[in-house]
């Protein structure tokens, strides 16, 4: 069972918690991107995901394997959902049990970040006005280049 | 020479490979001929097969086995294990093809008689296929010299040469390095996101001389409307992050990686 995977169904936070429960662990702490109505300016009615399934499990697999190793947790999950979703919608959920909260913290945004800038997703954005968009891709063009490697940037937020 | 001749490799892919990947080229739809035992081999079943259907073995059973699938079409009839087959050599078998005979076969460089493994089967040759079975014959090459065939020189005296012991699989290995270096490839472009919908379809194959991702996603570009650079994009070959500089093989599955939006 990979430790990262997709969902076409609204994400089951409750089935993700208990996977984490672990008698050593003395605290769990979970992170949820919700989807937005609103992004650079533009009002946003609805999106979608789309994904590159098997590379991005793959990506994401190692991307929660490698915050494991960087952070002493007991246990990391990340659910990130696929398809058409509405305003307030959960898009992504991750969650970590470890011993002490500090780990889980770090481990948690690591997790997040990364999967952010190197799994295979893509986001479409369809706005109020009746336009869409392929997040990164089109209204971004004057924006600075999307940085696909880095590995340690600084801190941002769920957008 | 005890190992499977359809798997050698030559250039890295297996003659296999090879020898579909040219016929494709020239023919309409593909098939590699399978004892029944082969069908789950991988080297193989990569391929639309077409298992024997006849209990006789060896080509004969498998030319017959053609004509149970399609009786009215001709079958290009190619044999795995003759690497230095060229695109001329099968075009001018089509060329020179006899309709009315029973088959159009180059004759061997080395004894003048029919090599019935390159060659063109037509129809009328199922009934009679079956009728030398019945009289206990198995060999083709006899039955085409037995049978009004259209007989042709060949362009290129070796490009019949098989590779039967491991000195000549060395030596069809050390020409065909010099002699091909690369040929046009098959190759299975997958599309998302802002790439799908300008390239207005999911997945695409073309035939092509890109050596590498970089140039292959440039020759798309003459194509396809795209307005992402290569510098926005990330490359995955065979399920995989990948360099823009690999190179290519053929049936390689390509991904081109449009700025990711996920969270």
């Amino acid at each position: 069972m990979t430790r990262f995977h997709f969902s076409s169904t609204p994400i089951d936070t409750d089935a993700g918690r208990r996977a984490l429960q672990d008698g050593a662990a003395g605290g769990y702490v979970s992170f949820e991107g919700w989807v937005r109505d609103h992004n650079e300016g533009l009002a946003v009615r609805r999106l979608e995901y789309e994904a590159f399934v098997d590379l991005a499990v793959k990506e994401g697999d190692r991307i929660v394997a490698q915050a494991m190793a960087r952070y002493p947790v007991r246990h990391a999950l990340c659910v990130h959902r696929i398809g058409d979703l509405a305003i307030g919608d959960l898009a992504v959920w991750v969650g970590v049990s470890a011993v002490h909260r500090g780990e889980a913290f770090d481990a948690c945004r690591y997790i997040i970040d990364e999967v952010k800038h190197r799994v295979p997703i893509w986001k479409k954005e369809h706005y109020v006005n009746g336009d869409s968009g392929w997040v990164n891709c089109e209204r971004c063009a004057t924006a600075p280049r999307h940085d696909h490697d880095s590995h340690s940037h600084g801190p941002h937020t769920h957008d | 020479m005890r190992r499977d001749k359809a798997a050698l490799d030559y250039g890295g892919a297996s003659q296999l490979d090879r020898v579909v990947e040219l016929a494709r080229r020239h023919v309409a739809e593909v098939f590699v001929s399978v004892r029944p035992d082969q069908a789950g081999d991988p080297v193989r079943a990569r391929h639309p097969l077409i298992v024997d259907a006849f209990p006789d073995g060896g080509p004969v059973a498998g030319i017959r086995s053609a004509f149970a699938r399609a009786p009215a079409s001709a079958w290009l009839v190619l044999a795995c294990d003759l690497p230095f087959l060229s695109d001329a050599t099968i075009a001018h078998l089509i060329r020179s093809r006899d309709p009315a005979g029973f088959a159009t076969a180059y004759r061997s460089a080395y004894d003048g008689l029919p090599e019935p493994l390159c060659a063109i089967w037509e129809p009328r040759s199922a009934d009679a296929l079956a009728l030398w079975v019945a009289q206990g014959r198995q060999c083709p090459r006899k039955f085409l010299g037995a049978h009004a065939a259209a007989l042709l020189d060949p362009i290129d005296e070796r490009a019949l040469d098989n590779v039967n012991t491991p000195e000549e699989y060395a030596r069809a290995r050390a020409a065909f390095d010099t002699r091909t270096p690369r040929g046009t490839m098959r190759i299975q472009i997958r599309y998302y996101a802002l790439l799908r919908e300008q390239a207005g379809r999911s997945d695409e194959t073309v035939e092509t001389s890109a050596e590498t991702p970089a140039d292959l996603y440039r020759e798309l570009g003459t194509r396809h409307p795209f307005t992402l650079t290569p510098e926005q994009l990330k490359v995955a070959v065979n399920g995989d992050f990948s360099d823009w500089t690999r190179a290519l093989r053929s049936d390689d599955v390509v991904v081109f990686i449009p700025p990711v939006a996920g969270g």
